[in-house]
């Protein structure tokens, strides 16, 4: 019979099952418990959950030993007749009381962590986080250094059409860099609907929500990569806005910020070039599968009664004002927000290859839409 | 009607209309307990339908058989359908057919409006369900439905959703006012307040705790109705509103409304144990108190459930010492059984196999409670899996398997006939092993660091994943069996004696088995 069922199993249905469970080997069974922290809070926090956790275990331990001694010794079998009473007023005086204490031994050591972590002065460094429907943004306050952080797994690795990596998930295509030994403050916001940035390894779960800032803050003392993911269900692609945060040494860090001012510097020249229509559509591209995929989809059809299709739009054929203004402005009451805060060279550029993909350059006027147009766009109107 | 004028000669004693206007007219406190306990199993099996997707998807890493999007929608429809269609009605439907046999009473107070707070529901949960053919789909925004995410963000068919939403609470009041005002006024001479049985006083709490947080959630749903359609910003941060006072709104109803789901459960319990322990309840007056604590605290502690949406240090520090004096009339519920069975003569028949369970297993999800009402330690167990494993504990081997132990526990009075022994078993030990293996692995999915609605996940998480997502699947095709069983017995089977249980005490098991069309026409002597 055993036989039999190999002959069926052909080669195909065995890719399928391998594939399925070949993640079963990077898998971790022994990831039981909450990984400790890395930094004085979030040990101290791990070192709270350990407490509650061996007092519960404790109590379940009593409760359910005299339970189940009941169920063993107090049977019909052996215990025919039964007992009459029905109260006892020491021992429910008892049992009343004792938790009482448990549970205060329990709050106050967790009250006075809450009160550290409450600490809302600013911070050597502070970098405003703010979430968007499916990335975050990190802008350094200091040094006017600012990016946008995108998942980084392909996905046909999510669609299970290549194997997948290692970091699965976790990786993003730019890192938020923080020093050592430096007080780092998070300003945590929203431009969307609420996300929530969670960075276990810091202890930090804070909701970015539109409209409020919170304050998070941490001070780590071992070099490294933290991975973290969003919380707060978001939409669609919720699962799909990982967090990772590269601790490095305070002279790696002035590094990286000389570099990433030196490449802001570098776009705004990019503004002022001279582009042909295929250096934008090219780069428009990019743009576009990063920031619009998501909702208008690679081939521009959206999705029927929620995103709208790009192809045949007639605002993307013949409206080049319109669409621009759709770009900075957003639709009220819409999903499609402003994405003003991308670069004038990628705005323009995602509009022309809009406006030059999917045949929409055969059917509409096919302008193009230079970095000026939205430099001019941007200057105050009389 | 010609059922009536046949039995004329009988007056009292006849018996229900024939066909479907037997159900579709019926006032009768039996008929609608049926007719509610079979709906909220229909709703119970599509919700545990869409269960089985979920799980299904998260068998192993990467999207296998449904689009993000989709799973968002069956994530916010099993959650509503369980809670709303599953749960709730079910302990109404015990309500409709106990609570008057246990207080002597004929029937409900409110005839009518118990027909109608019973028909009005399965439009509810049409509307809702036929949501998923809109455009644009169901709602994706998750079971507590966060505005902006639910307002300016939200399908078309949020509109639809907040329709069915109000046509549910209106049922949810009508339904308790019902239960409020026949135990008010229809107790049989004799049965005092502190003889109810515990059911009743169960029940009794509950009906307040919806009258008093049903309005609350109907005003949540209307504010986003206005955001939505007029122009309002009650929640939009852009026109001034404050997201996170949907939030507090919402778990103002939220958080007594878990209790709702489980009070019922309370009282149930300890009829079982008292019955097949044969011993009276430990701390009958101790449990009412209990009960009353646990209501009155359970609306002062609805912000625990917001420890990072950034309220003051002030807020957090009450919420967290509100939330953990909880654990104490909890406890005292707890040890209270433990003690009732203490010494007793007990034996082990299918509805105490599923109130066991339920101590042992409830108690568990209580614990996990406590845990997450340290907030510090709660900013890494929020909205990830250990949450998920936190109130599946309290709700499916608590509520549900509390409802389980009810049914076999008092089926025999319903339907005349007695159970199949054996196969009640088989489906406890099913469940049993079910629940555990689906839910304990998802304490540790997320203390390593799963959040929870994700489609999909990080490598590491998949072997427990894996192992989660065939424990549901045991589990839900072992509800199966119980369809099964419940059918056999209303269709045959040995018959019940009318005391049925040894050790059973009460006025329910005073009536015939199965119960008579009519009960306690004269209120029956108590002393
Ligand atoms: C979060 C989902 C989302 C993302 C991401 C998004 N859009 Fe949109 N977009 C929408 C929605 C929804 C509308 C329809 C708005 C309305 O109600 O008119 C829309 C409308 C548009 C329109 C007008 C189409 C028409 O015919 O009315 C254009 C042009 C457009 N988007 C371009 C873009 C571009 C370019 C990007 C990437 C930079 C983008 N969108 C990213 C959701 C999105
Ligand atoms: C000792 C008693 C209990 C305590 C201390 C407790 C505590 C908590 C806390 C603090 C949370 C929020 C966790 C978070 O999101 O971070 C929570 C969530 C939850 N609890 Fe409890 N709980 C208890 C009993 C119950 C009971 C009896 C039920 C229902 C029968 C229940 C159902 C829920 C549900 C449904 C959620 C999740 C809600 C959501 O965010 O979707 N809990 N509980
Ligand atoms: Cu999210
Ligand atoms: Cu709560």
């Amino acid at each position: 019979m055993f036989l039999n069922f190999f002959k069926y199993l052909n080669k195909k249905i065995l890719f399928v099952i391998l594939f399925i469970t070949a993640p079963l080997i990077n898998a971790d069974w022994f990831a039981l418990n909450m990984t400790r922290g890395i930094t004085d809070i979030s040990n101290e926090v791990f070192e709270l959950h350990m407490l509650i956790f061996w007092i519960c275990v404790v109590i379940g331990v009593l409760v359910f030993g005299v339970m189940f001694y009941s169920m063993y010794a107090h049977t019909r079998e052996k215990n025919p007749v039964p007992a009459t009473f029905d109260d006892n007023h020491k021992l429910e005086i008892a049992w009343t009381i004792i938790p009482f204490l448990i549970l205060i031994a329990m709050a106050v050591p967790a009250s006075k962590t809450l009160i550290k972590m409450y600490d809302d002065t600013a911070g050597d460094i502070n970098i405003q986080v703010t979430g968007y429907q499916w990335k975050w943004q990190y802008r350094y306050l200091e040094d006017d250094v600012s990016f946008f952080s995108n998942l980084a797994t392909d996905w046909d690795e999510i669609n299970n059409l290549v194997p997948k990596g290692e970091n699965y998930l976790q990786e993003v295509d730019e890192m938020v860099v923080i020093p050592t030994g430096k007080k780092v403050r998070f300003l945590i916001t929203a431009n969307d609907v609420i996300h929530s940035w969670w960075m276990p390894a810091f202890a930090i779960k804070q909701d970015a929500i539109p409209g409020f800032v919170n304050t998070a803050w941490t001070k780590v003392d071992v070099p490294g990569i933290y991975r973290g993911k969003c919380t707060e269900l978001c939409g669609k692609n919720h699962g799909f806005m990982p967090i990772v945060v590269k601790v490095v040494e305070q002279n790696e860090y002035e590094e990286w910020v000389g570099i990433k001012k030196e490449e802001a510097q570098k776009l705004a020249e990019l503004t002022t070039k001279e582009w042909t229509a295929e250096e934008l559509v090219s780069r428009g591209q990019s743009v576009y599968e990063v920031n619009c995929v998501a909702c208008h989809q690679t081939n521009g059809q959206g999705i029927a009664g929620i995103f709208p299709a790009l192809v045949g739009s007639d605002i993307v054929l013949n409206n080049k004002e319109r669409n621009i203004e759709i770009l900075m402005e957003g639709v009220q009451g819409a999903a499609m927000n402003s994405f003003s805060y991308l670069s004038e060279v990628e705005i323009a550029s995602v509009i022309t290859y809009t406006r030059q993909s999917w045949g929409n350059d055969e059917k509409g006027d096919g302008e193009v839409v230079v970095p000026k147009d939205i430099v001019d766009y941007k200057e105050p109107k009389i | 009607m010609s059922a009536v004028i046949e039995n004329h000669h009988d007056d009292h004693h006849h018996g229900p209309a024939k066909g479907i206007t037997r159900w579709l007219y019926t006032t009768n406190h039996k008929d609608i307990g049926t007719l509610y306990l079979w709906f909220s199993f229909a709703m119970f099996l599509i919700g545990g339908a869409m269960a089985m997707v979920i799980r299904a998807e998260l068998f192993s890493p990467g999207m296998q058989i449904v689009e993000p999007e989709f799973y968002n929608q069956m994530i916010t429809l099993h959650g509503l359908i369980m809670i709303f269609g599953g749960v709730m009605p079910a302990f109404v439907g015990l309500a409709n057919w106990l609570v008057p046999m246990m207080i002597g009473a004929p029937d409900m107070a409110l005839p009518r409006m118990n027909n109608l707070s019973f028909w009005i529901l399965p439009f509810a949960f049409f509307i809702l369900l036929s949501s998923l053919f809109m455009e644009g789909g169901a709602p994706n925004f998750g079971w507590t439905f966060y505005a902006p995410l639910s307002t300016t963000y939200a399908p078309p068919s949020v509109t639809f959703f907040i329709f069915s939403v109000h046509i549910m609470g209106a049922s949810s009041i009508m339904g308790s006012i019902n239960v409020v005002v026949t135990i008010m006024n229809m107790r049989a001479p004799g049965v005092g307040l502190m003889k109810m049985p515990l059911f009743v006083w169960s029940w009794l709490i509950t009906a307040y705790l919806l009258i008093a947080v049903m309005p609350v959630l109907a005003g949540a749903v209307t504010m986003m109705l206005m955001d939505i359609h007029f122009g309002t910003s009650f929640f939009n941060a852009a026109g001034g509103g404050d997201p996170v006072l949907f939030q507090h709104i919402f778990w103002f109803f939220g958080h007594p409304e878990v209790y709702i789901m489980i009070l019922p459960a309370f009282g149930i319990v300890s009829h079982i144990i008292e019955t097949f322990s044969r011993k009276p309840l430990f701390g009958y007056a101790s449990m009412v108190w209990a009960m009353l604590s646990i209501a009155i605290l359970s609306f002062v502690v609805w912000a625990h459930h917001m420890f990072t949406v950034g309220m003051p240090l002030a807020a957090e520090i009450f919420f967290m010492w509100a939330t953990m004096l909880i654990a104490v009339p909890t406890g005292v519920k707890v040890f209270n059984w433990v003690a009732t069975m203490f010494r007793g003569s007990i034996t082990f028949e299918t509805p105490m196999l599923f109130a066991c369970a339920f101590v042992v297993l409830f108690t568990i999800g209580g614990l996990s409670g406590l845990m997450l009402a340290i907030v510090p330690a709660d900013f890494q167990y929020h909205d990830t899996y250990f949450v998920v494993a936190h109130f599946h504990y309290v709700l499916v081997p608590g509520a549900i398997f509390s409802i389980m132990a009810a049914v076999y526990f008092w089926i025999p009075k319903w339907s005349g006939n007695m159970y199949d022994e054996r196969l009640g078993k088989l489906h406890f030990w099913l469940s049993f092993i079910g629940v555990n293996v689906t839910f304990f692995p998802q304490h540790f999915i997320g203390l390593a660091g799963m959040p929870r609605r994700y489609p999909d996940y990080a490598l590491q998480f998949a072997d427990w994943n894996m192992v989660s997502s065939v424990g549901a699947f045991l589990f839900g095709f072992s509800q199966l069996l119980f369809l099964f069983i419940v059918v056999k017995t209303v269709m045959g089977g040995k018959k019940a004696t009318d005391q049925v249980w040894e050790g059973a005490k009460g006025l329910e098991w005073t009536v015939a088995s199965p119960a008579p069309y009519h009960t306690f026409s004269t209120p029956p002597k108590v002393d």
